[in-house]
């Protein structure tokens, strides 16, 4: 065997930086890789967007008046594009917590690679399939009439938060992914991330809930990322006056929720990853 | 003499209530096999988990290549290669695809990553299933993957924890053959196992681990010495069985212990009992004798001696009473 162990280099932090991007890269790579060897699994989940937008766009779209008028397509489509961004959550609990149980996280540990870069190789592969999975999303948005009418700009504006909403929330899912015990239990925390979906704007116009309700549906994350959405794609739904701070000031409170869970989520995945007493 | 290459002192670990090691001793030269065997919870995998930078000891040091496995814990892990209880490889990626993930991970460059990858799987007998995914893989092959993933940079301490647990008799011999011929590369072997017929094969020397610290360590023939050799007598008439466990009794000085419906297995008493004698007793007793054979204990035996739970002095609420002591007062008892 003519391989040696790696020479240990001068740990300066700008070879540290490089390491951890190396490191995180490779760990998107095997992402890639992963899709490559599935493409059914990958063809699946990326109908599943488009089935949403048909399914709850004829089926509640017979049915719920849209406050201030207008069609309920696109009413419903940055609901959408805010659940799907909400799937985060579950898609990185299930990776994490399947690393963990399978070994590969303690093998991660062993080798004398980056300590910050698998937390963040885990959260920037899952932008890999939500992109697709956005992209999906709004080409079957376009399909069923579905349009970004506020300039180009705008709609940028608004997928760009999406993202970011994106992110910030797979770094939950990597928290929780780090910590609970097996992965069973991640796929029952997954259920819950469906009530707190539809305890939101996304579907329905939250004005006709109870006031308790409707106070959480007002202040949950997805609720200002949908009615950002509906402001920046022109779309309608958004209703002035009267609502809750973030539904007011939609685009504001989506960036401050994200960066909030970010400034909360990140340090402690990645000490929850280093932490070596478990 | 040169340090053990692997070097561990007074390594105390609880969890809660739980004390999994209480200061555990261990030292491999370089170039050898250690087999680590002990009961479950005897405080194996974390010995292993320490020693290979996954937890931090609360209390005692170890150094792996001179290396603390605390304060150096990064240099250590690019020295080290580490086969878990659980194969960890990504099963959605292929054979060569999960080794060029590891290779790269090891920042080794990138056409040496795809060189080493192919090099491995042609030595390791996985290249046919190369671009397979491991989903579909048999046990044995998982495994044997995992190892193979330990030694894409060579290391110079490898740590399999429960290697071959699951594994069919083939490919347990198939791992064996792999950690042989790594041993003969140079690497040095710190293996754990509940198959003391594993170590048996495998290990240069072996430490007996039991509530969380070394009660016995010596090479596998050494061990055996501990406890001596025995006496396995079968008799004709099985209803004479206790006449003869009687007899065998008297002579050997220790109960004898019942192996099958007509036979008997005692400790030799270290060479004071010869088998004439044996047999001249047993006949004088009027139990006639079908085989009479003096054999070196199995290490089954001498685990089963060392970690007998059974012991009176043993209870769950002695914690602080040395294990070691206990079972050095059980050989001295059966010397």
């Amino acid at each position: 065997m003519t391989v040696q162990s790696t020479p240990v280099a001068r740990r300066t932090p700008v070879t540290r930086l490089r390491w951890a991007l190396a490191d995180g890269l490779v760990l998107v790579g095997r992402e890639f890789s992963r899709l490559r060897q599935e493409p059914g699994s990958l063809i699946a989940a990326l109908i599943f967007p488009a089935v949403m937008v048909l399914l709850f766009g004829y089926v509640f779209g017979s049915a719920i008046q849209v406050p201030g008028g207008g069609d309920y397509r696109a009413f419903l489509m940055p609901g959408l594009f805010a659940m799907v961004t909400a799937s985060s959550v579950v898609a990185v609990i299930e990776r994490v917590a399947g690393d963990v149980s399978r070994g590969l996280m303690n093998r991660f540990r062993s080798m004398p690679m980056s300590r910050v870069a698998v937390p963040f190789g885990h959260t920037a592969s899952d932008l890999v399939g939500g992109l697709l999975s956005i992209a999906i999303m709004a080409v079957a948005g376009l399909l069923v009439g579905w349009r970004a009418s506020d300039g180009l700009l705008n709609a940028l504006a608004g997928f760009g938060l999406l993202v970011l909403m994106r992110y910030a929330l797979s770094w939950v899912g990597c928290f929780f992914g780090l910590k609970v015990p097996n992965e069973q239990m991640a796929q029952q925390l997954t259920l819950l991330v469906m009530p707190v979906t539809v305890l939101s704007n996304a579907f329905v116009p939250t004005d006709g809930l109870p006031g308790w309700l409707r106070f959480i549906a007002e202040w949950n994350p997805l609720s200002a990322l949908t009615a950002a959405c509906r402001e920046l794609f022109g779309n309608p739904g958004t209703v002035a006056g009267s609502h809750a701070w973030p539904v007011d000031h939609p685009v504001a409170a989506t960036v401050l929720w994200s960066v909030g869970l970010l400034v909360v989520f990140v340090p402690l995945s990645v000490r929850s990853f280093q932490r070596k007493n478990r | 003499m040169a340090e053990p290459i692997v070097l561990a002192e007074g390594l105390h670990k609880h969890f809660g209530e739980v004390h999994a090691l209480r200061g555990l001793d261990l030292a491999v030269p370089a170039g050898t096999v250690c087999g680590v065997l002990g009961p479950n919870g005897a405080g194996k995998t974390t010995a292993v988990n320490i020693l290979s930078t996954l937890m931090d000891p609360d209390a005692g040091h170890a150094r792996i290549a001179g290396l603390d496995v605390v304060r150096q814990a990064d240099r250590v892990r690019s020295v080290i290669g580490l086969t878990g209880q659980y194969a960890a490889v990504d099963e959605k990626l292929t054979g060569r695809g999960n080794l060029r993930m590891f290779g790269r991970l090891h920042h080794l460059p990138r056409r040496q990553v795809i060189q080493r990858a192919d090099e491995l799987l042609e030595r390791f007998d996985l290249m046919e299933a190369a671009d397979r995914q491991v989903r579909g893989y048999s046990g044995g092959m998982r495994r044997r993957l995992d190892l193979v993933a330990s030694l894409i940079v060579r290391p110079q301490v490898l740590f399999l924890d429960e290697p071959t647990t699951g594994l069919d008799p083939r490919s347990r011999g198939e791992i064996w053959d792999c950690v042989r011929e790594l041993v003969a590369d140079g690497t040095t072997v710190l293996l754990t196992t509940q198959y003391l017929d594993e170590a048996d094969h495998l290990a240069d020397d072996i430490a007996v681990v039991d509530g969380g610290r070394v009660i016995a360590e010596g090479t596998p023939d050494g061990l055996k010495s501990m406890i001596g050799d025995r006496f396995d007598v079968v008799v004709e008439d099985p209803g004479l069985l206790s006449q003869a466990a009687a007899v065998l009794h008297r002579l050997a000085g220790a109960e004898p212990t019942e192996t099958g419906e007509n036979s008997l297995s005692v400790p030799s008493a270290n060479g004071a009992v010869r088998v004439a004698e044996l047999v001249r007793e047993l006949d004088r007793a009027g139990v006639a004798v079908a085989d009479v054979s003096l054999r070196r204990p199995t290490l089954d035996e001498v685990f089963l001696r060392l970690t007998d739970r059974s012991a009176p002095t043993d209870t769950e609420t002695d914690g602080d009473a040395p294990a070691g002591a206990r079972a050095a007062d059980r050989l001295k008892d059966h010397a």
